[in-house]
């Protein structure tokens, strides 16, 4: 435990309970952008430059905008609330029943069971392509489909259909 | 005379690494407890003060480079050539009153700037400017830039949203729409690179390309993929930094200066700052990638230091920059969106496929032409393809005014 | 082709750039305080106060007549009329403006207190190079800055001036035609009365006594 270590996670720590507490939806998103930054002081702490940069550049950059823009177009930004406490209950089990799975699924695994102290490999970027590549190439390319099929269905939701009248307007344009 | 020549290469070497050897002597001559912060003054420092200065003078260069494609002359009047100008300005936005609308989210508004102006000088980080010279040796030298460069597009949505304006909020919107969307071709046009180097980190990449063939360099930017990388990196970095012909979010004519209309004096200043650092550390970028970092352009003209090549290339993107700017009207939403979605992207992933052939391609000496010839083709078939769909078969003629000229 | 029209673009640009290095003519902007465009004849921008002669004082034209007061939009002229008299330039005794002053930040530069002023005495003038550091006593004008000569008004908008002078010479010369017939009149009349007297006095002969005046 060294004393970055412990600065990020008051800062994480902090910004996840401000993303909860905060009564403005915007307010909420910013602080739960800064805990990804945090979480992202983590990774890049211990050592994991490519998980911790990922993280910044898809939690922050892609997932935190997103947040953002999705408040601002659904008019979030205008109400303020208090949390309210009519979910809290089954909000918490959620979070524990996640929370338990999580641990259950670290605990078991080989993680917890290896050797604590780091090993340092050289070029670690690469060795992370060559294993995504070539050891879990299906587990990726299925994740790939699944992103596809995704989107497709993204763009098929947001696809206009055309009334005839429509159809004629746009012609005539 | 070969005693002249090693002489010459040495003193040529000790220049360049002038820096470097004063940081390490530096470093080495204070006492041990203090050592960690002069190393980390010995970077920051550097990076703070030599960037804003060049912002100051890009900014009277671009006065002047503008006023001279519209045949006027530009500032002329503070110092000589006009060239205090940038102190006039600086004591003018500091001494300027701080307004602050009633209703604004004072403190998203208050860190917007700062956040805007710290990630722009994070990127800095892992730029190499010279041999031997960079702040922080990052194997994911460039994820990081592209990560920091992420969280510009935040603080843009902060400063925004907090304004409480609708034409702050409008011009935070386009910036959010208009980055995600040139992020994606910025990304994959690297990617190209990244893939023919085999490494993320930018000063593998520059030594990948500071190797010579008789005289001449092996930038990247003299491969087909590299020419078309290069070109779709430095576009999707002009839209990326809100610049000429693609800034919209600042639309001084339609929603007068967009995300930042509500700040003034220094919080202006400070956004008008990192907009040029993001503009100087992107073009940096693009320089590291394809134009050979710090390398010189010819092999002979090594002797000359290489933070002087870096910068000399900056400069010269600077006033590509300006150029274009001079030429180009701003694009429209639709015409930005499509753009980027109906161009950008699928060259630069046809860029990236290009870049793999020219990997597996066999470099003999037969070959060379041949890989050059399928290469180019790979990029050349579909840009033309491409751009007749940009077209749509619309043809653009002269404008009939139906109503207008009757009179 | 996509990029055809950016390069021809960029030509074009380019071309501007280096041509306003070498060709001098490409470069409209005149140089402001060095250099200067003549203005034109009819340019304006704040009145002044004409006098006759030497004497700022007593050649002032301006009456007092306080149309120009009542008649400026913005109400920027104010005028203290004096007490004595003093005579204009056809000789009659008039009143004068003890205190004329006009603020410069407040006038709107219509000119409507020439057209209004029956005397001739306010023009406008073309100097434009107002400002000043001091923001209040500075930007209001005294009848003393106000007051410039005839000569200046020909000066700056010589066919006005031509007009107002012939106008006025003719106005003189008619005062004056009218004062000569009045004093030959009067001459006439004397003359006359002269006479009768005579005539009277050989007439009656023994009056003598001289007819009174
Ligand atoms: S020019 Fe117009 S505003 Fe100025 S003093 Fe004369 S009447 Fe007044
Ligand atoms: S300037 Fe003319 S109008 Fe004004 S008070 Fe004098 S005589 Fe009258």
């Amino acid at each position: 435990m060294t004393v970055s270590f412990v600065l990020l996670a008051l800062l994480t720590l902090s910004a996840a309970v401000a993303a909860m507490s905060m009564p403005r939806l915007i307010h909420c998103a910013l602080a739960l952008a800064v805990a990804f930054t945090g979480l992202g002081g983590i990774f890049l702490n211990l050592g994991a430059e490519f998980v911790g940069l990922a993280q910044l550049l898809v939690y922050v950059g892609a997932v935190a905008i997103l947040i953002v823009f999705a408040i601002l177009l659904t008019r979030g930004s205008e109400v303020s609330m208090r949390p309210g406490a009519r979910s809290a209950i089954s909000g918490t089990v959620i979070a524990l029943a996640v929370f338990a799975v999580l641990a259950h699924a670290v605990l078991t695994s080989g993680v917890s069971r290896m050797a604590t102290t780091a090993v340092t490999p050289s070029n670690r970027v690469q060795e992370i392509g060559v294993t995504l590549l070539q050891q879990y190439v299906l587990p990726l390319e299925v994740i790939a489909l699944l992103l596809t099929a995704a989107l497709i269905g993204a763009v098929i939701l947001a696809w206009r259909e055309k009334s005839p009248a429509a159809q004629e307007g746009a012609e005539t344009r | 005379m070969n005693g002249y020549f090693a002489m010459a290469t040495g003193l040529a070497e000790r220049v360049d690494q002038i820096f470097v050897t004063f940081d390490h002597w530096a470093v080495t001559n204070t006492p041990e407890p203090l050592r960690w912060l002069v190393s980390i003054l010995l970077i920051v420092v550097p990076i703070l003060a030599v960037f804003p200065g060049l912002f100051a003078l890009t900014t009277v260069l671009e006065r002047k480079g503008l006023g001279r494609i519209q045949n006027r002359y530009g500032p002329n009047r503070v110092g000589p050539y006009g060239l205090l100008q940038p102190i006039a300005d600086a004591v003018k936005s500091l001494t300027k009153e701080d307004v602050v609308p009633r209703t604004a989210d004072g403190v998203v508004h208050y860190l917007a700037p700062l956040v805007i102006v710290s990630t722009a000088f994070l990127a800095y980080a892992v730029l190499p400017v010279g041999r031997n010279m960079i702040a922080v040796h990052l194997d994911a030298g460039l994820l990081f830039f592209f990560a920091i460069g992420s969280a510009t597009e935040l603080a843009v949505f902060m400063a925004g949203w907090s304004s409480r304006n609708k034409y702050s909020l409008l011009g935070a919107m386009r910036a959010i729409a208009q980055m995600i969307s040139y992020e994606v071709p910025l990304i994959l046009s690297s990617i190209a690179v990244i893939m023919i180097a085999g490494t993320l980190s930018p000063e593998k990449i520059v030594l990948e390309q500071a190797q010579y063939t008789g005289i001449f360099p092996h930038w990247y930017v003299f491969t087909p993929w590299g020419f078309a990388g290069f070109l779709l990196f430095m576009t999707a970095a002009a839209a990326e930094t809100n610049r000429s012909p693609f800034d919209l979010p600042e639309g001084e004519s339609e929603i007068i200066a967009g995300y930042f209309v509500e700040y003034s004096g220094f919080k202006f200043a400070l956004f008008f700052l990192a907009e040029y650092l993001e503009i100087f550390a992107v073009s940096g970028l693009g320089i590291t990638l394809f134009l050979g970092g710090w390398s010189a352009p010819l092999s002979f003209l090594a002797v000359i230091p290489s933070w002087i090549w870096f910068f000399a290339k900056l400069l010269v993107m600077i006033g590509v920059f300006i150029w274009v700017r001079g030429t180009m009207p701003r694009l429209r939403m639709d015409q930005l969106m499509n753009f980027a979605w109906k161009f950008m992207l699928p060259m630069a992933l046809i860029d990236m496929v290009c870049a793999g052939v020219w990997r597996f391609l066999p470099g003999g000496a037969l070959w060379v032409v041949l890989r050059w010839l399928i290469c180019a083709a790979i990029i050349v078939v579909p840009y033309v393809a491409l751009a007749r769909g940009l077209e749509q078969g619309r043809k653009i003629e002269q404008r009939v005014y139906r109503y207008a000229e009757e009179g | 082709m996509l990029g055809e029209g950016i390069v021809k673009g960029l030509i074009e640009t380019a071309r501007n750039f280096v041509g306003s290095y070498v060709d001098k003519d490409r470069l409209v902007t005149v140089q402001y305080p060095e250099e200067r465009n003549p203005l034109p004849e009819a340019a304006r921008n704040f009145p002044f106060l004409l006098y006759d002669g030497d004497d700022p004082e007593a050649g002032l034209r301006c009456v007092s007549c306080h149309i120009c007061e009542k008649e400026c939009p913005p109400r920027c002229i104010h005028i203290e009329k004096s007490t004595d008299k003093k005579p204009d330039f056809v000789g009659k005794q008039q009143f004068y403006p003890k205190v004329f002053n006009i603020d410069v930040s407040v006038c709107m530069s219509c000119q409507i207190c020439v057209e209004v002023c029956p005397f001739d005495a306010i023009r406008m003038d073309k100097e434009f190079e107002l400002s000043t550091d001091d923001r209040f006593g500075g930007l209001l004008w005294t009848k003393k800055e106000l007051a410039k000569p005839n000569e200046y008004y020909q000066k700056i908008h010589p066919m006005e001036a031509a007009e107002t002078d012939a106008r006025r010479a003719e106005e003189l010369k008619q005062t004056q035609a009218k004062a000569a017939a009045a004093a030959a009149a009067a001459a006439a009349k004397a003359a006359e009365a002269a006479k009768a007297a005579e005539a009277a006095k050989a007439g009656n002969g023994a009056a003598g006594k001289e007819p009174s005046a």
